[in-house]
């Protein structure tokens, strides 16, 4: 098919070779899984075991909690060992709620565990509903629950489902051996996936550095005259949703828009598959296919990995380090985020697994910027990094932000060609993170403002309102006071009492008109 | 096997390998045919002109780097003040004293280029600000060009007369020659006409090969548009400034020579004579001090033509392509500034792109 161009970009070496040869084996099962209970971008899910609880694989381990937000289940049969914290799968290290589960070596799925004989026959909301039940996250590594992009169909005029199975990012292969191995299981989520959104043109993108996977797939495919195959060429960061979109269409997503403002939902080739298990076979996603890859590991492959499984399990699967490697990494090299440790468990997320030598990482000593203007060139998204990242050291966020900041998508281009080896998407990290802390200082200011004008307000009307009861008290008292004299008034008449009256009351005579001026 | 990597750094893991030391080289690889022709021309005059540029240069530059406390060894080997110099040293007439030389490396490393912050950070191209600072101070002997005489010719200079060549001192008969530019220029003021002038396509077949008086790097075009070529094809630059500066000259100059050809000369006669070439690849491509756009590329290099077109015609120098360098130098933060790439997503003016399809449902 017709394809557009898109601009900038870069080739980095694909290194895909490692592990491209390589057919999907399944890692043996580790003796403990840690499974965090959060995988996706949103809510955390919330704790529906205990400790010591007996689970089948399948099995709910937490709930979804808020709109956005995915379910977590049992990767295998066991017991939780416990819900503590263990160190996320993140860069930072940092702990979170994890579900510490004792295999027990059955892998015994769920009883309850059902499929759906015929998808095509359900209402596309049920089929989100089944999607969002079974844990179903993007698997390109954004998280994003994928029911939601299911049922955007309520909220977009929707015309066309995009596959995304570029995989752009060098070294991985995962999605490569998927739709090479189980093109039919893809193709069979796809369709369901269609059906969801209620589309009619379906568009299946893969790279040209893949031909064994478009092959398997457009022979999948050949049943359904909808899907059309897109060979894209070899480029990064083709896997881009947006560009990936505009390869295909020739239309750009508006700035802070979505794919779906032109009427395009985009999903991965791993997140097919894991709508087909979960429609014809009634799976929720607890494994995923992980690329396990670099100079540095002795035999690279792709694994299939129960979630929970530690990055150490998969390495030493793979026969350990062939040499110490200078960089461990989540995901590709690209865009992949360093790991803190071998401890750290797969996620939904996890696509790659990479341990690079100090050749491959290839860092150098920061120069000055010559202004050679190679990250302009690269840029995809149009933007000047080099003035964004002077405007950066500068101190000048706003000036940053101005040209073009938030519109980053944060895809490395530009420091990848960068002969000065300046760390711009550090530059940019740093600006966004410290944009969006202001953000949130501001927002807590006015909060707080706020807060205290009500709290103002609020003992402002605490007060008036006594004031106004005492001035009630004193006017009821007065006036109580008043049909006194006026009963000793009426007692005039008898001289005895009437003199009485007046000795009694000198100054209840003065009052009544002063309440009356203060009232 | 349990590993603790460090967590501070951030992507991307890969790089293209590319590097500033490795860009100079590249430059530097390309004006090598140039100048080693240049050197074979001219004698050793101009190889102790070639070193005593360079060398002074290093020094200088060297001893701005301790002024600053810049790391030396990082800094002196990145290949700038280096290229800076060699720039300098092939605009230069072959035969100068070798302090002109010197002087001028001064100028371009300290002035032009430390005065303003070190690398990237000046504003003005080093080798151009040296040159015209030299032109204005030294205008004798930054004319006196002498008409090519190969190495190991009967004519050549030997290497002791060369000594007292590069000293300054006087004693060898060199056949002084006028420049192709400055030739035309005088001929025409006397009111010859350029037919006259230029009656052959000779001049420019000598003026493309080389072998006519000239400064030590620029006078031969075809040596340098390999270079450029060169360039080019390693990506180290692309094609929009020098297109649009040749493009833009050739324009002119053809325009004006359809007018009247006898007081106007051709577009081949500006691109092959002077630095025409030489500032059109090495110069203008100049990644410091030119734009960072490929618009602002094509509206700087179009600039830098139509300014040698002018200085050339109608100013008081025959040669123009330095000034043109240094006034479209001055521009470049204001091209910069109002010419950007359109961002993925926005219009030019930088709103959001409107569809028609879901535009009523985003707010």
């Amino acid at each position: 098919m017709k394809l557009f161009k898109i601009r900038g970009g870069v080739h980095p070496h694909d290194n895909k070779h490692l592990a491209a040869g390589q057919a999907i084996e399944n890692l043996p099962m580790p003796a403990l899984l840690h499974i965090p209970l959060q995988q996706h971008i949103g809510a955390p899910a919330k704790p529906a075991v205990q400790r010591g609880q007996q689970v089948a694989k399948g099995e709910l381990l937490a709930l979804s909690q808020g709109a956005i937000s995915a379910p977590v289940h049992a990767p295998t049969s066991g017991r939780v060992m416990g819900v503590g914290s263990y160190p996320a799968h993140h860069a930072s290290g940092l702990s979170v709620r994890t579900v510490t589960l004792k295999p027990d070596g059955e892998d015994r799925w769920s009883d309850e565990i059902q499929g759906v004989p015929d998808p095509f026959a359900l209402a596309p909301e049920e089929i989100a509903a089944r999607v969002a039940a079974a844990g179903i996250v993007g698997m390109g590594g954004a998280t994003f629950p994928s029911a939601v992009k299911l049922n955007l169909r309520t909220r977009y005029r929707l015309h066309t489902l995009v596959i995304n199975g570029a995989e752009c990012e060098p070294y991985l292969t995962c999605d490569d051996r998927l739709m090479r191995e189980q093109a039919e299981e893809v193709i069979d989520g796809i369709r369901i996936m269609a059906h969801a959104l209620g589309v009619d043109r379906i568009i299946v993108a893969i790279e040209n550095n893949k031909p064994e996977a478009q092959a398997a797939m457009a022979l999948a495919a050949s049943m359904d005259p909808r899907i059309r195959i897109a060979r894209l060429p070899t480029r990064y960061p083709m896997g881009s949703e947006k560009h990936l979109v505009q390869a295909l269409t020739g239309r750009e997503t508006p700035a802070r828009g979505l794919t779906a403002d032109i009427g395009v939902v985009v999903h991965n080739g791993a997140t097919a598959f894991a709508v087909h298990e979960a429609l014809r076979l009634g799976r929720p996603l607890v494994s995923r296919v992980v690329t396990v890859s670099g100079g540095a590991v002795s035999r690279p492959g792709n694994l299939r990995v129960p979630l929970g499984a530690r990055v150490q399990d998969l390495l030493e699967h793979c026969g350990g380090f062939a040499q110490q490697p200078a960089q461990l990494i989540s995901g590709g090299p690209m865009m992949g985020q360093p790991l803190p440790s071998t401890r750290v468990p797969m996620v939904k997320g996890s696509n790659g697994v990479l341990a690079l030598t100090t050749a491959e990482v290839a860092r150098h000593e920061p120069m000055p910027c010559i202004r050679c203007a190679t990250c302009v060139q690269a840029c995809p998204c149009g933007l000047v990094p080099l003035d964004m990242a002077a405007h950066t050291r500068a101190g000048d966020l706003d000036g940053a932000v101005s040209l073009g900041l938030m519109d980053c998508i944060g895809c490395g281009s530009c420091a990848y060609v960068c002969p000065a080896h300046i760390p711009l998407v550090q530059y940019f990290n740093y600006a966004k993170g410290e944009m969006a802390a202001r953000g949130r200082a501001k927002q807590k200011m006015t909060e707080t403002k706020r807060l205290a004008a009500q709290r103002t307000a609020r003992m402002e009307a605490i007060k008036q309102a006594k004031r106004e009861a005492m001035a009630k008290r004193k006017r009821e008292a007065a006036a109580k006071k008043a049909a006194e004299t006026a009963a000793a008034d009426a007692a005039v008449m008898a001289p005895g009492a009437a003199a009485d009256a007046a000795v009694m009351t000198p100054g209840a005579a003065a009052e009544p008109p002063a309440t009356t001026a203060e009232a | 096997m349990q590993i603790e990597t460090p967590a501070s750094s951030a992507g991307p893991f890969a790089h293209e390998r590319s590097s500033i030391q490795r860009t100079m080289a590249l430059v530097m690889l390309a004006l090598l045919p140039a100048t080693l022709f240049g050197f074979w021309q001219f004698g050793w005059p101009a190889i102790f002109l070639f070193f005593a540029t360079i060398g002074t240069a290093l020094l200088a530059e060297s001893a701005c780097l301790k002024l600053a406390g810049k790391p030396q060894r990082l800094y002196l080997l990145d290949g700038s003040a280096l290229l800076a110099a060699w720039l300098l040293a092939v605009s230069l007439p072959p035969w100068a004293p070798w302090w002109i030389g010197a002087i001028g490396a001064v100028i371009a490393i300290v002035v032009a280029k430390h005065v303003f912050g070190g690398l990237g950070q000046n504003l003005f191209n080093p080798a151009m600000v040296a040159r015209v600072a030299l032109l204005i101070s030294f205008p004798l002997e930054m004319t006196n060009y002498v008409q090519p005489m190969p190495l190991f010719s009967a004519d050549a200079p030997g290497l002791m007369q060369s000594v007292g060549i590069s000293l300054g001192q006087p004693g060898f008969d060199a056949v002084s020659g006028a420049t192709l530019l400055s030739h035309v220029r005088t001929e025409l003021s006397q009111g010859m006409s350029l037919s006259e002038i230029i009656p052959g396509i000779a001049h420019l077949v000598s003026g493309a090969v080389g072998t006519i008086a000239g400064s030590m790097g620029e006078t031969s075009a075809l040596l340098i548009l390999l270079g450029g070529l060169f360039l080019l094809a390693k990506r180290v630059i692309t094609w929009h400034t020098p297109v649009a500066m040749i493009g833009s000259l050739a324009i002119l100059a053809t325009l004006m020579n359809l007018y009247d050809p006898e007081q106007y000369a051709g577009a081949l006669y500006h691109i092959v004579s002077g630095a025409t070439l030489l500032v059109a690849f090495f110069i203008a491509t100049d990644p410091v001090t030119s734009p960072v756009s490929k618009m602002g590329q094509i509206l700087f290099g179009a600039g830098c033509g139509v300014l040698v077109y002018v200085i050339r015609t109608w100013a008081g120098y025959p040669e123009g392509v330095a000034f043109a360098i240094l006034l479209m130098n001055a521009c470049t933060p204001m091209i910069d500034h109002y010419i950007r790439p359109r961002i993925y997503g926005r219009d030019r003016r930088g709103t959001p792109i409107e569809y028609a399809d879901n535009a009523e449902m985003r707010k």
